[in-house]
């Protein structure tokens, strides 16, 4: 069945028009990135004069360089511990007949759909109460509590369609446990993992009200977080510039991510969805 | 049966219905065991996280407790729920969030269907639109946010020069219309992935079988394409639906909830930390928790959603 040519058209024309939706708005924040602070009342779409300086201006100030840091290392530490215990928890779901399956899921269910807000308060005193609050601590805890639904639930869609039977083959094969598991298993369980660790580390990159509610100082604000508080390089100058730099340095990662491990990131949004 | 029950001491061969049951039942013991432990972990983290202070919240929701004025805490049982059920913010807080949450997701459902088709069926630069679509995805929604708040701005914006340099943010009905953009924008490709995964479950034979019975591209969609892609569809407007009644990033950067454009969990942050009355705070926290409870039984009960994960 050949596509006759308006039905070409009309298919490149709906793609063309999807792909400028997706890409207007992503590269006007970058275009304001680069505007001169003088021309940035100036509303053009394309900068008029291109600059550097908003992004020098938040690389030599620690408002913005702390609180990447704490996104990347917050990010790392929750979504490794997050992806350990979900795939102990996950191999289970998967593999064991363990009364108290459904009450798991139930509950890991309940914490994704968990509005934010209500666990802002009592986390908020909490936290201050155990000294927690605005450190590391603070943040990675509940970062780990929301990353374990959603690697839960990933990881065990993935570790069905493991075939375990090869275990058993390998270690009729004369292999170890052990073997069996570094050499058969694991990697075949990797892109699951790397897949879960990716959605994991995109809400923990992406996390907002915990962020902004459960720190109060840069020692832990995460770099969205910060972007709120963003005053500019001067105390007379509009931070709209700074702020657009920021926000681009911050979509760079994402845009890395999706690039390398579109597949990945696809697999991982729909197995457990449709599959059930 | 008690006939069958002599004690086996030689092993092996006699080995009967009984005690190979009992022997089966002591490997599941050892299963449950290691189930129980590999999943405990998990288990005291969520517990700790999410439903301690969830229990905390509701205890907090029934004092008088104004970090101004910590001495004067108080349990004044059901009062803080009564101050907010009959304030004004509160109705139209919730009447907000229920037309933001109704609106993106009608309007996401219906461009992600159209995207989920599109990226399914297209022939050319397939790869290319579904690794674009992911950017909004992955986007940080404050970044995004920021972008459409200055788009909007007058004397900055793009958007508000092409209007004659208007400021929607600064009116309620123009503000909210923008809110929902943003939201649009973010999550159609959430929606159009988990759809597109529900469509390439459709057999083809049964579409094309359509075809021969002469029915037409719409009918095919509507009789037999939608039906089979029942359970994916309910699963992502769920997914959607408790998302979207959660919304505060967006709201929070593009107005800060000003001009009437606050929704609830705009209202709880506020009460909780530039008012600091927790107690008014949680019990405005425990409210929209059971409003996300009571969309969730009704994607379950009422359209049948499959609890994802609940079965296979």
């Amino acid at each position: 069945m050949a596509a006759t040519t308006r039905q070409k058209s009309g298919w490149i024309t709906a793609n063309t028009v999807t792909i400028l939706l997706v890409l207007i708005p992503v590269v006007w924040i970058a275009s304001l990135s680069f505007k001169e602070p003088s021309t940035i009342t100036d509303p053009t779409y394309f900068p008029k004069q291109w600059t550097w300086s908003n992004y020098k201006g938040i690389f030599t100030s620690s408002e913005f360089t702390r609180p990447l840091l704490n996104s990347i290392g917050i990010g790392l530490i929750a979504t490794f511990i997050s992806v350990v215990l979900a795939s102990l928890a996950a191999y289970a779901v998967a593999r064991l007949k363990f009364p108290g399956k459904k009450a798991l899921i139930g509950l890991s269910l309940l914490i994704a759909m968990f509005p934010l807000i209500s666990l802002a308060t009592p986390l908020f005193n909490i936290e201050r109460q155990l000294g927690i609050f605005n450190t590391w601590i603070g943040l990675i805890i509940p970062y780990i509590a929301f990353g374990l639904p959603l690697g839960i639930y990933t990881l065990s869609a993935f570790f069905r369609e493991i075939p375990w039977e090869l275990e058993k083959a390998a270690k009729v094969d004369g292999a170890t446990p052990f073997q069996a598991f570094v050499r058969v298993i694991a990697p075949l369980a990797a892109p699951g993992m790397v897949t879960t660790a990716i959605l994991v580390f995109l809400f923990c990159w992406n996390e907002f009200l915990l962020a902004f509610t459960l720190t109060s100082t840069i020692a832990a604000r995460t770099a969205p977080a910060a972007l709120a508080f963003f005053t500019g390089s001067s105390q007379f100058a509009v931070p709209t510039g700074s702020i657009s730099a920021a926000a681009v340095v911050i979509t760079i990662p994402i845009i890395i991510f999706v690039l390398f491990f579109q597949r990945r990131i696809v697999a991982g949004l729909t197995s457990g969805a449709v599959k059930g | 049966m008690t006939a069958r029950t002599e004690v086996v001491t030689t092993g092996e061969p006699k080995v009967t219905e009984r005690k190979h049951r009992r022997q089966l039942s002591e490997g599941a013991k050892a299963e449950r065991r290691l189930g129980w432990l590999l999943c405990a972990p998990a288990v005291v983290v969520m517990i700790a996280v999410a439903a301690f202070p969830i229990i905390y919240a509701v205890w907090l929701s029934l004092q008088r407790y104004d970090l101004r004025f910590p001495n004067q805490a108080k349990f004044i049982g059901f009062s803080n729920y009564g101050a907010v059920l009959s304030s004004p913010y509160w109705w139209h807080a919730l009447w907000v969030t229920l037309i933001i949450t109704v609106v993106s997701v009608a309007v996401e459902f219906v461009l992600g269907m159209l995207l989920a088709i599109l990226m399914f069926r297209t022939i050319f630069f397939r790869g290319t639109v579904r690794t674009i679509i992911l950017i909004p995805y992955g986007i940080v929604t404050v970044a995004a946010a920021y972008g459409w708040q200055y788009a909007w701005t007058p004397n900055t914006g793009y958007l508000s020069a092409l209007f004659n340099n208007s400021a929607p943010l600064t009116k309620t009905g123009t503000a909210i219309a923008i809110i929902i953009l943003a939201e649009v924008w973010k999550t159609t490709p959430f929606m159009a992935l988990l759809l597109m995964a529900g469509l390439s479950l459709v057999p083809e034979d049964l579409t094309k079988a359509a075809r021969v019975d002469g029915a037409s591209a719409w009918q095919r969609f509507v009789r037999v394409t939608l039906p089979l892609m029942k359970p994916a569809i309910l699963v992502a407007l769920l997914f959607r639906t408790l998302d979207a009644f959660r919304i505060f990033d967006n709201i929070y950067i593009l107005t800060q909830g000003s001009n009437g454009t606050y929704s609830v969990s705009i209202l709880g942050y506020d009460n909780l930390f530039r008012a600091l009355n927790l107690g008014i705070g949680s019990a405005i926290s425990i409210l929209i928790f059971i409003c996300v409870a009571i969309i969730a039984v009704i994607y379950i009960k009422i359209f049948g959603a499959a609890a994802p994960g609940t079965e296979g």
